[in-house]
C-alpha cells in the first residue's frame, strides 16, 4: 500500500536530514509558527478549505491546551481527515450478475487506463468481464482500450468512431448479458462539467444500460486526477447530478500529488474514494486506506 | 472560468467602497480575503503570500492618492501585479528559416497530443508546413492517436517504432529538411516530474532534437502541486512557454499564475476545446481582468461575433430595450448561450458585477435543453404571448416536449422570473443598455446610436413609440440592403 508513493517521495527529499528533525520534534511544544507552517502543508496537498477549518479547530484546541505538543497536533490533524474521509467503501460485485460499472470524468483523468486496472482486478478473481468502448470520439480511444484489454483478458466491445455512445453502451450490456459475463465496466469519453450537452449524454449512457440490465449502472465511478484542485469539488458535484455516481477513484497517486481535494469532496458531496491509481500499468491499482491516506497528507512536511 | 475568485473579490471590494480611503486595517481585511481568494482558485500557498506582499508594499507607498476610491486604487494596482505576473515581455517568434522545431512535454493526460495537433493546425493556417512526429512510444494507441489527428488535418505524422525516441527525434529534423517541412512538433509521452528515468529520456530529446522551443502543456485544473512539476520540469528542459489547457472549463486556473511564478516562462496559448480549433493565444491583462471580476468584455466581444448572427442579436437587444421580452427571445438567446459556450464562462466575463448577480438568477444550465424543447413545442402566438398558456395548453406542450406539466409549468415560471429580472435590471441607470453596446456585436456607430435612442425613449415611457421606429429603421434597412 502506497509504497509506489512513498518511493516517489524519498526520491525527492533528503530522507536523512528529515530523519533527524523529526527525531528532534519529538514531543517539541507546540507554537504558532508550527501551526502555520501545518497550515501550509494542508494547503498545498490541495486540502482547500477544509485545511483552514481543521487548522483553526487545531488552533482553538491548543489555547484551551487540549493539545500541548508537536506529536500531539499530528496526531489531531491524522484524525481530523480520516474523520472527514469516513470508512473504507469497497467496489463490491452487486445485483444479478453482470455488475454494471460506468466510469466517467473530466478529460485525460485516467478513466480508461482505470478501466483495464479494474479489468485487471476482477480478471484476475477468475470472473469474466466485458468492457463497452463508450468514448466513440477522441481520436483513437478504442484502439487504446482494444490493446487494454487484450492485455488483461477481457471482451471489448466497440462501435464505429463517432458512433452514439449510448448504442455502443447498449449492445455492451446485449454482450455481457447473453455471455453471461461477471462484470460491464463501460468507459466514456473525457468531457469537461461545463459542456452541458455532453452531461446530458452521459444521463442517456446511464439510462440506455438499466434498460437492457435492471438496476444498472450498480456504480458509477469519477476518476479524478490527483494533480487536480479545488475545481474537483465541481466535477463532483456537477457529474453527480448527471449520473448516480457512487465513488471516486484517483488516479495518478504516484506523483508528487497528494489529491487533498477528496477530502473536500466526500464532506461536501459525500462520494467516498474506492480506490487510487498509482501508475500506467494495468496493477497499479490498490484499494483505498483512508488511514494511510491521511497520513500521506504530510509526508515531506518537515515538523 | 474564475467565477468564483471573481465573486469573492467582489465582496471585498463592495467592502471597500464602503470603507472610505485606504488604512493599514482597511487594506489588512481586504488583503486576507483576497489571499483566500487566491487560494480558492488554485494559487499556490507561497505565491499567493508573495502576491499578496507585493501587493502591500505598493498600496501602502500609494495610500495618499486622494482623488480615486480605495477600491479602484487596490484594484488597479491588483491589476498591474496579476498582469505583471502572467505577462510576457517578448512576443513568441516562431523562426521562419529552416526547419522551427517545437517540442511539447508535461504530464500524463495534461493534452500534449491533442495540443501538438492544434498547434500544427494554427502554424499551417498561418502557410507553415509542419511534420509532426509520435516520440509517444509509451501509451496504447499513442501513435495510432496522433496518426489519427494528421489525417483529419491533413498533416503528415512521422512515427516509429523499435526505436527510442531520442533518436527517433534526432532523425525527424533531417527528414523534415528532406520533406519540405518547416515546422517539426515533437510529441512526447506524459511522464511523471519525480519519474528520474523518464525525465532524462525527455531531456535527451531535448539534447539530440535541439528544439527551438519547449513548451510544458499543463491541465488548466492543477492545483497547488503545479509549481512542483513546472519546477522540475523548467530544470530539465528551460522550457520557453507554457500551454494552459481545458480552460473552457470552469476551473479557476490559477495554476496560470503558479507556474509563471516558478519557471518564469509565459503562458503562450491556452486550449478552449477537444477540438483541432480551439487554441488561442493567451492575452494576461484579460486573465488578470478576470481574476478581479472586472469582466472580460473583450473575449466575450469576440465570442460573441463568432457565434452570434448580427441582425438577430439586435433585435434581441432591441427587445431587451423595450420590454418586449417572449419566449422567442428566450430561446434565441438560449441557443446563443449555448453556442458562446458555458454559461458561467459568459456570465463571468459580463462586467460590474453583473456576472455574480445573474448567476444567482434562476438559470440551470442542466435544463437548457429542456427548456428549448419546451419552447419548441409552444404555438407561434404563445411564445409571443406566454400569458395565454393555460392548464390545456400547457399540458398540450408538456406532451409535445416529452416534458411533465409540472416540468413545464417551472419552465413558465423560471421565464417570468427572468422577464422580472430584466425589468430590475434595467431599471438600474440603464446599466443593460450600456452593457448591451459593448456586449452585442455590430453595435457600433449609427446602431449604438440607435440603442440609445431607444434607451431614451423608454425612459420616457414611451415604449410603442420607440418600437414603431425601430420597426421602421428595419424596413428602411432592408429596402437598402435589397
Ligand atoms: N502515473 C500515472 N499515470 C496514469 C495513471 N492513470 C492513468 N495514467 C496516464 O494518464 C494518461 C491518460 O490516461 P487515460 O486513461 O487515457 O485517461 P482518460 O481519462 O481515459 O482520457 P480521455 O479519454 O482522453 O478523457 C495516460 O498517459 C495514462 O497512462 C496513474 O495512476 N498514474
Ligand atoms: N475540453 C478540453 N479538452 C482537451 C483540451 N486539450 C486536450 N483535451 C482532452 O484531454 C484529453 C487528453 O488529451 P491528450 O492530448 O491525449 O493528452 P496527452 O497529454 O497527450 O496525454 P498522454 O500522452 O497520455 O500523456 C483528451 O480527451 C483531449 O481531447 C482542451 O483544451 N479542452
Ligand atoms: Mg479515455
Ligand atoms: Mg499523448
Amino acid at each position: 500500500m502506497f509504497k509506489k508513493l512513498f518511493e516517489g517521495l524519498k526520491k525527492t527529499r533528503d530522507a536523512l536530514s528529515l530523519g533527524l528533525r523529526t527525531v528532534l520534534s519529538i514531543g517539541r511544544d507546540l507554537d504558532d509558527e508550527t501551526l502555520d507552517r501545518l497550515e501550509e502543508t494542508l494547503y498545498t496537498a490541495d486540502l482547500g478549505p477544509s485545511a483552514t477549518a481543521m487548522i483553526e479547530k487545531a488552533r482553538k484546541a491548543y489555547k484551551l491546551r487540549e493539545i500541548k505538543t508537536t506529536d500531539d497536533v499530528m496526531v489531531f490533524l491524522r484524525k481530523e481527515i480520516e474523520d472527514r474521509l469516513g470508512e473504507r467503501s469497497e467496489l463490491e460485485l452487486r445485483g444479478v450478475p453482470p455488475t454494471v460499472v460506468l466510469m466517467v470524468g473530466v478529460n485525460g483523468s485516467g478513466k480508461t487506463t482505470t478501466i483495464a486496472k479494474l479489468a485487471r482486478h476482477f480478471t484476475q478473481q477468475g470472473k469474466k468481464v466485458v468492457i463497452g468502448a463508450g468514448d466513440t470520439f477522441r481520436a483513437a480511444a478504442a484502439e487504446q482500450l482494444q490493446i487494454w484489454a487484450d492485455r488483461v483478458g477481457a471482451t471489448l466491445v466497440r462501435g464505429k468512431a463517432g458512433a452514439d455512445p449510448a448504442a455502443v453502451a447498449f449492445d455492451a450490456a446485449e454482450k455481457a448479458a447473453t455471455e453471461k459475463a461477471d462484470v460491464l465496466l463501460v468507459d466514456t469519453a473525457g468531457r469537461l462539467v461545463t459542456q452541458a450537452h455532453l452531461m446530458q449524454e452521459l444521463s442517456k449512457i446511464s439510462r440506455v444500460l438499466g434498460k437492457r440490465i435492471p438496476g444498472a449502472p450498480h456504480d458509477v465511478l469519477l476518476v479524478l486526477d490527483a494533480t487536480t484542485g479545488q475545481n474537483a469539488i465541481q466535477q463532483a458535484e456537477k457529474f453527480k447530478a448527471a449520473v448516480p455516481v457512487t465513488g471516486l477513484i484517483v488516479a495518478k497517486l504516484d506523483g508528487s500529488a497528494k489529491g487533498g481535494a477528496v477530502v473536500g469532496i466526500r464532506e461536501r458531496v459525500g462520494l467516498p474514494v474506492k480506490f487510487i491509481g498509482v501508475g500506467e500499468k494495468a496493477d497499479d491499482l490498490e484499494p483505498f486506506d483512508p488511514k494511510e491516506f491521511a497520513r500521506s497528507m504530510f509526508e515531506g512536511h518537515t515538523p | 472560468m474564475f467565477e468564483s475568485i471573481n465573486q469573492n473579490l467582489q465582496k471585498v471590494f463592495a467592502r471597500f467602497q464602503r470603507g472610505g480611503k485606504l488604512t493599514d486595517g482597511n487594506i489588512q481585511d481586504g488583503l486576507r480575503e483576497i489571499r483566500q481568494a487566491l487560494l480558492d482558485a488554485d494559487v499556490h500557498f507561497k505565491v499567493a503570500k508573495d502576491l499578496i506582499d507585493e501587493v502591500t508594499n505598493r498600496a501602502v507607498g500609494e495610500k495618499v492618492i486622494e482623488s480615486v476610491t480605495p477600491a479602484q486604487q487596490i484594484i488597479k494596482i491588483f491589476h498591474d501585479v496579476l498582469t505583471a505576473a502572467m505577462a510576457s515581455d517578448k512576443p513568441l517568434v516562431i523562426g521562419q528559416h529552416g526547419p522551427t522545431v517545437i517540442m511539447l512535454a508535461g504530464l500524463q493526460g495534461s493534452g500534449k497530443t491533442t495540443t501538438a495537433g492544434k498547434l500544427a493546425n494554427l502554424l499551417k493556417k498561418r502557410g507553415r508546413q509542419p511534420l509532426l512526429v509520435a516520440a509517444d512510444l509509451q501509451r496504447p494507441a499513442a501513435i495510432e492517436q496522433l496518426k489519427v489527428l494528421g489525417q483529419q488535418l491533413g498533416i503528415p505524422v512521422l512515427a516509429k517504432t523499435g526505436v527510442t525516441p531520442p533518436d527517433l527525434c534526432a532523425e525527424a529534423i533531417p527528414f523534415a529538411r528532406a520533406n519540405g517541412h518547416d515546422v517539426v512538433i515533437l510529441d512526447t509521452a506524459g511522464r511523471l516530474h519525480i519519474d528520474e528515468p523518464l525525465m532524462q529520456e525527455v531531456a535527451a530529446v531535448k539534447a539530440r532534437a535541439k528544439p527551438h522551443h519547449v513548451f510544458f502543456v499543463c491541465d488548466a485544473m492543477t492545483g497547488q502541486d503545479a509549481v512542483n512539476s513546472a519546477r522540475a520540469f523548467h530544470e530539465r528542459l528551460a522550457l520557453d512557454g507554457v500551454i494552459l489547457t481545458k480552460l473552457d472549463g470552469d476551473t479557476r486556473g490559477g495554476a496560470a499564475i503558479s507556474i509563471r511564478h516558478v519557471t518564469g516562462a509565459p503562458v503562450r496559448f491556452v486550449g478552449l476545446g477537444e477540438k483541432l480549433d480551439q487554441l488561442e493565444e493567451f492575452h494576461a491583462d484579460r486573465m488578470a481582468s478576470r481574476v478581479l471580476g472586472m469582466g472580460d468584455v473583450v473575449s466575450l466581444v469576440e465570442r460573441a461575433q463568432s457565434v452570434v448572427d448580427e441582425k438577430q442579436a439586435e433585435e434581441a437587444v432591441t427587445k431587451l430595450l423595450t420590454d418586449e421580452f417572449t419566449f422567442e427571445d428566450f430561446l434565441f438567446q438560449l441557443r446563443s448561450m449555448k453556442k458562446l459556450g458555458p454559461l458561467k464562462d459568459v456570465l463571468a466575463m459580463l462586467p460590474g458585477g453583473l456576472g455574480a448577480q445573474l448567476q444567482n438568477a434562476p438559470i440551470d444550465e442542466k435544463q437548457l435543453d429542456r427548456v428549448e424543447a419546451v419552447i419548441c413545442s409552444m404555438t407561434r402566438e404563445e411564445r409571443l404571448r406566454p400569458d395565454v398558456l393555460d392548464v390545456d395548453r400547457r399540458r398540450r406542450v408538456a406532451r409535445g416536449s416529452g416534458n411533465s406539466l409540472d416540468q413545464v409549468n417551472a419552465v413558465v415560471k423560471q421565464f417570468a422570473g427572468m422577464r422580472q429580472m430584466m425589468k430590475q435590471l434595467k431599471s438600474q441607470s440603464g446599466l443593460m443598455g450600456k452593457m448591451a453596446a459593448r456586449f452585442m456585436p455590430g453595435m457600433s456607430g449609427a446602431k449604438q446610436h440607435k440603442a440609445q435612442v431607444i434607451e431614451e425613449m423608454r425612459k420616457k415611457g414611451d415604449l410603442l413609440r420607440a418600437k414603431r421606429k425601430m420597426e421602421r429603421d428595419r424596413k428602411k434597412q432592408n429596402r437598402r440592403r435589397r
